[in-house]
């Protein structure tokens, strides 16, 4: 497999308004204590890769910087650390702002949430796809129309919806030109955040199955954000499980629900309604995230909300260590390995 | 048996609209046992919330009752005066409302908003209203109660706003909750510990719960009879298990075989085709889901079959998928 995006030791800090007064802050500022503001932790030190063709899914509850990731990744901010290698390249270094107009923009294109919030109202369909043909492969006339209409019919739109405003379009039609608008200008890697959230499950799955398609034909890699594990699951290779801005497993999508090796995991997966299930195990995680400000280096992140919570947890940040395919930061992990992974 | 907690009878609902009349609901009729869970499940526009609106009396100006009746211990809600309703609301039946950030009052402390609902039903002394309302936040699983009933809603995270709510909405003792997806934007981890709650807190109570919700896996897993609505009308009710093993209803079916977790791959998702129709529409066919049926015969001209008094399992269809031998029906909510 080549590797398509190489992402290492990427952070993003952002700094908070101190809670200390003015006053409070004069004097700290005056008596030499500690002049830099409070931080949250948004996305701490986070590496993995994505593979040509590849689909990985992200998930994590909100807050746990999931969209901070994805926003660092799509070069729409700036990281704070780290390196984002797509193929050869560089990105980090490059500011957001310089990135909007560089040739390699188009090869990392984004879906977001929800089309109806994110396609200009003022936009028709058509003009909502050729935006990005416009600006980053300055078509223009014939040519543009041509692609537009391509790729509406790609992506299942009827031509004669593309002059329609987005509230004139139903849900799906909506997605679909989210959908369209993003690989207009045929990228690499594309990021879908919950493409499907604000969609019914009967629509779902024709959006679901329009983008393994898709993939199908152009080769394209997925990142796939969501909180629907059900959906992960079907559309994704490999998963990343993320936890207050750390990721705390990685492996193959199917065993990482099966047999999920992180406490985190284990809960997030029992929490997952199931059909022929009539009451969930009852592992339920209680208490609210400790908080991103700040947060102690050499406490693990789940550590207060986690089933085990032994003394090393809040002494030793636990690292990502690797267990075959799968990755896991957590002190126990051997013993759920070896309770769970029996079995070739 | 005794009487149901609540009954809705031939429930029909019309919106008056600049492009025509919308008959959202269309002969609504199901009943929820005392203490019983059931879910009333559907995709955007079948009309769940609105068959809650239209029993909360809280339809929007525009929407008219135009038929039905629904039985609250003994009291008609539709043909009810607005003061007999004020009096209900709330103190027999208390709703939770989809996203607790905008349905609670931003300007008010959350410690308040509950005192308010205590003083009004709670038959308590107004000086310890803010006291019980501590209790409360307390009971509804919020740590450090005291400070955080001073807190505003903003303060609070999304899980904690639905806790807020379910805590109001339950303050009088209410003996129906209607729970209009109560956890649509909460993360799944949170969305188990609130249904754990509401269910819970249904259980000390006696408490009857219709949960409406899109998510037909969440349905099965908390309630023990399931109503299956389409383009305002039950198309299917039945009791959850055997919902899901033998679904009568074409649609229902469908929409078990679109459910992702149903499926071991992508492409055995089964997607329904067409959509749901113009309720506008003045041609509408007497059963509204014939037109993207596979199993439509000419029987479906006909109006559709009404349920049988006392009927375990009805579906509201001329042709449905074969009947197989009827399971035990699971009583009570878990």
């Amino acid at each position: 497999m080549t590797v398509l995006l190489d992402v290492a030791d990427v952070s993003k800090r952002f700094a908070v308004a101190s809670t200390l007064g003015p006053w409070a802050t004069l004097k700290r500022r005056l008596s030499g204590g500690p002049q830099t503001l409070p931080k949250v932790y948004a996305v701490d030190d986070v590496s993995f890769v994505i593979g040509k063709g590849e689909t990985v899914g992200l998930v994590g509850e909100s807050g746990c910087g999931k969209s901070t990731l994805v926003r660092a990744l799509t070069r729409l901010i700036d990281v704070s650390d780290g390196t984002i290698k797509l193929g050869d390249r560089e990105l980090a270094r490059k500011a957001a702002r310089v990135f909007a107009r560089d040739r390699d923009r188009p090869r990392i294109q984004m879906v977001f949430q929800d089309a109806g919030d994110s396609v200009n109202p003022r936009f028709t369909g058509f003009d909502a796809i050729a935006d990005p043909l416009r600006r980053l492969r300055k078509l223009r006339g014939k040519a543009l129309k041509q692609r537009v209409e391509t790729v509406a019919g790609q992506c299942g739109l009827p031509l004669q919806l593309l002059s329609r405003f987005p509230h004139q379009l139903s849900g799906g039609q909506r997605a679909r030109v989210g959908i369209a608008r993003a690989i207009a200008v045929e990228p690499d890697l594309l990021v879908l955040d919950e493409p499907t959230a604000a969609l019914d499950v009967s629509v779902q799955v024709v959006i679901l199955q329009l983008l393994r398609r898709l993939q199908k034909e152009s080769g394209m890699s997925y990142l796939f954000v969501s909180h629907d594990l059900s959906v992960v699951r079907l559309l994704c290779d490999r998963v990343l499980v993320m936890y207050l801005g750390k990721i705390v497993e990685s492996g193959p999508a199917r065993e990482v629900f099966e047999h999920p090796l992180h406490p985190y995991t284990q809960a997030l997966v029992a929490a997952v309604p199931r059909l022929h299930q009539t009451d969930g195990e009852r592992l339920r995680l209680v208490g609210e995230p400790r908080s991103p400000i700040d947060p102690d280096p050499r406490v693990c992140r789940f550590y207060g909300r986690c089933s085990l919570g032994t003394n090393a947890c809040k002494t030793a940040m636990p690292k990502l260590r690797r267990f075959g395919a799968r990755q896991v930061a957590c002190h126990f992990a051997e013993e759920f390995v070896v309770q769970r992974i029996s079995a070739p | 048996m005794t009487a149901p907690a609540l009954a809705v009878e031939g429930l029909s609902v019309e919106f008056r609209t600049h492009s025509g009349i919308v008959r959202a609901l269309d002969n609504v009729t199901f009943s929820v046992d005392k203490g019983q869970t059931i879910a009333l499940v559907g995709e955007s526009g079948s009309g769940k919330s609105v068959t809650a609106y239209a029993v909360m009396g809280i339809l929007d100006a525009a929407g008219r009752v135009t038929a039905g009746r629904a039985m609250l211990d003994g009291l008609d809600l539709l043909a009810a005066t607005p003061s007999q309703i004020a009096d209900v609301r709330g103190r027999k039946i208390a709703m939770i409302f989809q996203n607790p950030r905008t349905a609670l009052n931003p300007i008010r402390t959350v410690g308040r908003q509950i005192a308010d609902v205590l003083i009004r039903h709670g038959n308590i002394p107004r000086r310890d209203a803010p006291a019980k309302a501590v209790e409360m936040l307390r009971s509804v699983g919020i740590t450090d109660p005291a400070r955080r009933a001073k807190a505003y809603p903003f303060e609070m995270s999304g899980g904690m706003c639905q806790r807020v709510m379910i805590a109001i909405a339950l303050a009088a003792k209410p003996s129906l909750l209607i729970a209009d997806e109560p956890t649509t934007g909460l993360d799944v981890t949170t969305q188990a510990v609130i249904m754990d709650l509401v269910a819970d807190l249904a259980k000390n109570l006696g408490m009857a719960t219709i949960f409406i919700t899109h998510d037909l896996a969440l349905a099965g897993q908390r309630s023990a009879r399931i109503v299956v609505m389409h383009a305002g009308h039950v198309v299917e009710n039945a009791p959850t298990e055997e919902l899901f093993t033998h679904p009568r209803h074409p649609y229902t079916a469908e929409l078990i075989a679109a459910t992702p977790d149903s499926a071991a791959n992508l492409d055995d998702l089964a997607s329904i085709p067409g959509s749901l129709p113009d309720l506008r529409r003045t041609d509408l066919p007497p059963c509204r889901y014939s037109e993207r049926c596979p199993r439509k015969i000419d029987a479906c001209a006909q109006p559709l079959p009404h349920p049988a008094p006392g009927a375990v399992h009805f579906a509201a269809c001329w042709n449905p998928l074969p009947q197989v031998a009827i399971s035990a029906p699971r009583e009570s909510a878990a």
